[in-house]
């Protein structure tokens, strides 16, 4: 029977509730959004005793569905100051859904100033202090975990930035190969660490099956599924074969790539850090090109990346990393992008916010323009090892830009704008200034018809048909973010018309309900709209859903594109 | 006139990253394409000078044709 587990680090205990029947058909960010506004206050400090944590696994994890084991982690974040919900693959989601636990939520902070870890298994969640792994980065913790428990054991666990409460800390999902996979964004890792929950460990043995009342029916579902995900080209191939770095060529040609702190939008190295020469590489050093984060993931477009040595360095490596710390830092050494992806696993921070930070302080001055050798430092000696100056690098590009009176400041909201220029890709813009998350490109990813072709297409470059178009998305995107599947799995569903009837037949055979397309339509709508009055609750208005002044004072290159959406405009997103 | 065309990703595959093209003048994207042995079917995005086009776009003089498959990624 599915339950609730709570945590509560006030007094260290713990208790296991029935589902409310309000909750049942929640799952993944539905559930995490639903939880996180009904219980915590939105004027609440993050960092303090009456925020929560909340992890839940999607309504489809655990069960045969391909790309289904994604993990939703939500709580208010001390980033953004808005409701989070931050998504990752990795072993956990899949361990927790065969233990039967819908969500668990962390509530409280300890008394004392001790650090713990939970242990989950089927006896429930035991509170154990931790001594020995406390300021440990997370590869040596989760070595140190897999030798005391084995090495079958989920682990999500924070680094140095994440114990000493950094906005931009993530919090690290142990994946089928023991690296690294993250909640990356909105600094949930010092959520975790405000708790002083160093890591928490899942033991799933003795766990049965995810029950599946239908399985016929599930099982032809799950086969039209899975055929949609390998027809499609980008899920099928493109994704498989390069990454989701396929992405710096077609941005930089379009004009989209932001360059040099969001001041062009080609990068001249782009070559030399893209999704082709990236697999070449791959092939070259006998690394692996495909790879996947969660049993089941039949996309694979993760990697396994190695050095000249043909010795490993990252994997998960992402086309939003390598564009921040590439073309938005004017870094065109992949081995050395590489290196400070794994360094940011290692060290437990968001590799997306760390990026678009570097591009600020590089022009705060901080580094120069290119130098990765002194990224790579700073990296390991000043926010790994919390100095001053780490502490206001590790709290991401606002904080940064605050400090240094630099006035080119890409947030939304405080979250870094990633990987695409609003100016050029507008519809994307819409997305990162609407976005109950802070500016998130995954929230209503506008690139896969503003660029990409997929789903029909709207120019980016004009005004046109970019608010629906965002809107669309954002409530798709909220529904699939509450089944526990990936994001890509968007690009068939886009394009091929059996792939959505049967994600809904396989949610419809798990549970023996009968949702339609319109139900899914209007579960993303109530999500979007619990996640919005949260962030009003929590003192945000229509103001606060705005680009920064420079991308409505500066054009960029090559098409002298600029943001030119009213405020009224803008605000259109919310009504439906 | 003379044009530059940029394949990315399969389509470089037995081909090229980059070429400059001695055409007459009125030449469409279509011909290019047709030409380089690909499908109308296999084109995922055309763009001209960093803009969306469509196959059937006449090209000028010193433009810049970049030819894709479907790719995504996020």
């Amino acid at each position: 029977m599915d339950k609730i587990i709570r945590i509560n680090m006030n007094d260290l205990s713990t208790s296991t509730e029935t589902v409310p029947a309000a909750w049942a058909g929640l799952g993944g960010r539905g559930l995490t959004s639903t939880i996180v506004a009904a219980e915590v206050p939105p004027t609440c400090h993050a960092l303090g005793p009456n925020n929560k944590l909340v992890f839940a696994p999607g309504l489809l994890t655990g069960t045969p569905a391909a790309n289904s084991g994604r993990l939703s982690a939500g709580a208010k974040s001390p980033l953004t100051g808005t409701i989070k919900e931050s998504n990752a693959g990795g072993t956990a989601a899949q361990m927790l859904a065969r233990l039967d636990i819908k969500a668990l939520i962390i509530e409280g902070i300890p008394k004392e100033d001790k650090w713990y870890s939970l242990h989950v298994s089927m006896e429930g969640v035991a509170i154990r202090e931790e001594t020995e792994l406390v300021g440990k980065w997370n590869f040596a913790v989760i070595e140190a975990i897999e030798a005391r428990l084995g090495k079958k054991t989920g682990i999500l666990t924070i680094g140095p930035a994440g114990e000493m409460k950094m906005t931009a800390a993530n919090i690290s999902v142990k994946d089928p190969d023991s690296k690294i996979r993250s909640h990356g964004r909105g600094g949930l890792g010092a959520v975790m660490g405000s708790k002083k929950i160093k890591f928490i460990s899942i033991d799933d043995q003795g766990a049965p099956k995810v029950p599946i009342a239908d399985p016929e029916k599930f099982k032809t579902a799950a086969r039209v599924f899975a055929k949609a995900l390998m027809d499609h080209p980008v899920s099928g191939e493109g994704l498989p074969t390069y990454g989701t770095n396929v992405l710096v060529n077609i941005l930089n040609e379009a004009g989209g790539l932001p360059t040099r702190n969001f001041t062009a939008g080609r990068f001249d190295g782009a070559d030399k850090i893209s999704g082709e020469t990236m697999h070449d590489t791959i092939a070259a050093r006998g690394g692996k090109v495909k790879h996947g984060c969660h049993a089941g993931c039949i996309i694979q477009c993760s990697q396994v990346y190695h050095d000249q040595q043909g010795k490993y360095v990252t994997s998960g490596f992402e086309y939003e990393t390598i564009w921040g710390l590439g073309a938005d830092c004017c870094i065109d050494n992949l081995d050395d992008i590489a290196r400070a992806d794994s360094l940011m696993d290692d060290i437990g921070i968001d590799s997306i916010e760390t990026a678009v930070m570097f591009g600020v302080a590089m022009e705060a001055g901080i580094l120069p323009w290119g130098d990765s050798k002194e990224m790579l430092r700073i990296l390991t000696e000043e926010i790994g090892q919390g100095t001053p100056l780490g502490r206001i690098l590790g709290g991401g590009a606002g904080s940064v830009g605050k400090t240094y009176g630099v006035t080119r400041v890409p947030v939304v909201k405080n979250q870094g704008i990633p990987a695409y220029d609003p100016r050029s890709v507008k519809g994307i813009g819409i997305t990162y200034a609407t976005s109950t998350m802070g500016a998130d490109h995954t929230a209503g990813y506008t690139i896969a018809t503003n660029i990409l072709n997929v789903g029909g297409y709207v120019d980016p470059l004009k005004k046109d048909g970019q608010v629906e178009l965002s809107r669309n998305l954002q409530i798709a995107t909220a529904a699939v973010d509450s089944t526990g599947m990936c994001i890509f799995i968007a690009f068939p569903a886009l394009d091929i018309p059996e792939c959505l009837p049967a994600l809904i037949d396989m949610i419809n055979a798990r549970f023996g309900i009968s949702l339609t397309g319109d139900d899914v339509t209007n579960l993303g709508k109530h999500i979007l709209k619990v996640e919005h009055q949260f962030n009003i609750e929590a003192g945000f208005s229509n103001i606060h859903d705005r680009l920064p002044e420079f991308f409505t004072t500066e054009t960029v290159a090559p098409h002298n594109a600029i943001w030119d959406f009213s405020g009224d405009e803008i605000d259109e997103f919310w009504n439906f | 006139m003379q044009v530059t065309v940029k394949l990315f990703a399969t389509f470089r595959n037995g081909r090229f990253k980059v070429t400059s093209q001695e055409l007459t003048e009125g030449t469409g994207c279509r011909t290019i394409v047709l030409g380089l042995g690909l499908t109308e079917e296999q084109i995922g995005v055309v763009l001209v000078n960093g803009r969306h086009a469509a196959l059937d776009q006449v090209l000028h003089d010193r433009d810049t044709l970049a030819l894709f498959p479907l790719v995504g990624g996020g």
